[in-house]
């Protein structure tokens, strides 16, 4: 299992790679689905559904959503040449990524391996086992979600709300309270001392 | 007048409207399932509301933004948006009144183990983000989908206002 998700994670970096090498806009999103896709099937067989549900799901809607803005534009393909210093400065940054990512990598669990097999008196460790006597919660990851981390998901649900707050007011040309022509009353009130 | 051509024709081909007719409701029944049993089976309000969301999308696709304004008009959307919103943090403050001076209290008796009406407020958690979380989506996607930014001195009939949809 273990090669397979070897396998399956050289897909992701391939996709990655290969979303932003190439000048077609649909074939970079068709690769990023790659990447999507083939990190679920990393969820599943690392056993966290929960994950690989949302995973799928949030992978379809944004999969659609790329691809209807894709397809829709006239713009079809990146022009221009790449710029050499942007290139540089990339690998320079995936460089010190790497580096870092290694030292951190350093400090967890094996490689599938729960973080409280490392730390014995890790957080984790009292959620398995109190979990379900403590919140009455038959799934363990509904549990920290909704109770023992609950001002989380609060934030993370405030973060989608102003989000779209935002969006939705941005996107709003007319005022409520003023009538619609707005523009127009503006230009009116602009070209109107001349007649005073 | 190309945009008019393409305006006309909304939505998909025969074949993707009857399709579409027949799994989008169960769609919405899987993603209800996932939500309703987010405190037993892996799920939760979150992946429900988005899978809600993908059934809103896929009647968008199959017959066009007008059918989906039908199913879910947008001043709708926006209220569920926060009802959703409020109604989860409306648990967490009832926490705070009724169970005892606790944030995000489970001040509901916790029940029989495995049941679906188990577990306190975490099915009532679930459902309030799974309605914020699909009007959400369905808000934002109509914004990146269906809304065009109008060029100066075009003459293009683009919708450009999200009260005009």
């Amino acid at each position: 299992m273990m090669n397979l998700i070897v396998v399956l994670l050289m897909f992701v970096v391939i996709g990655a790679v290969i979303a932003i090498w190439t000048r077609d806009l649909l074939s970079a999103v068709i690769a990023m689905g790659v990447v999507g896709f083939a990190r679920t099937v990393v969820f599943v067989l690392l056993r966290a559904p929960d994950v690989a549900i949302t995973q799928v799901v949030v992978e379809v809607l944004l999969l659609i959503i790329l691809i209807r803005s894709a397809v829709r534009r006239e713009v079809h393909t990146v022009e221009g040449a790449r710029s050499v210093p942007g290139a540089a400065m990339a690998a320079a940054l995936v460089a010190v990524m790497l580096i870092l990512g290694v030292i951190a990598i350093r400090e967890l669990a094996p490689f599938g391996q729960p973080a409280m097999a490392r730390v014995s008196d890790a957080p984790s460790r009292a959620y398995v086992d109190k979990g379900l006597a403590e919140t009455g919660s038959a799934n363990i990851v509904t549990a920290v979600l909704l109770d023992y981390r609950g001002y989380d998901t609060l934030g993370e649900a405030t973060v989608l709300f102003t989000a779209v707050v935002g969006a939705v007011a941005l996107l709003r040309r007319k005022s409520r309270k003023e009538p619609p022509a707005t523009e127009t009353a503006a230009e009116a009130g602009a070209s109107a001392p001349e007649n005073e | 007048m190309k945009h008019l051509a393409t305006e006309e024709r909304e939505g998909m081909s025969t074949i993707v409207g009857t399709v579409t007719h027949w799994v989008c409701g169960f769609i919405i029944l899987y993603g209800a399932y996932i939500v309703l049993y987010g405190h037993l089976s892996p799920g939760g309000g979150f992946a429900g509301g988005v899978i809600l969301a993908c059934g809103f999308m896929l009647l968008m696709l199959a017959y066009g933004k007008r059918r989906l304004v039908a199913a879910l008009p947008l001043s709708t959307a926006s209220v569920l948006d926060c009802v959703g919103a409020l109604g989860f943090w409306l648990l967490a403050v009832l926490g705070l009144l009724i169970g005892g001076g606790v944030f995000f209290k489970n001040f509901i008796p916790h029940g029989v183990r495995f049941r679906l009406c188990s577990a306190g407020i975490i099915p009532l958690a679930n459902i309030a983000i799974a309605v914020k979380v699909c009007a959400s989506l369905v808000l934002v996607l109509v914004a990146l989908s269906v809304l065009r930014v109008k060029a100066r001195g075009s003459d293009e009939d683009f919708v450009t206002d999200i009260d005009e949809v």
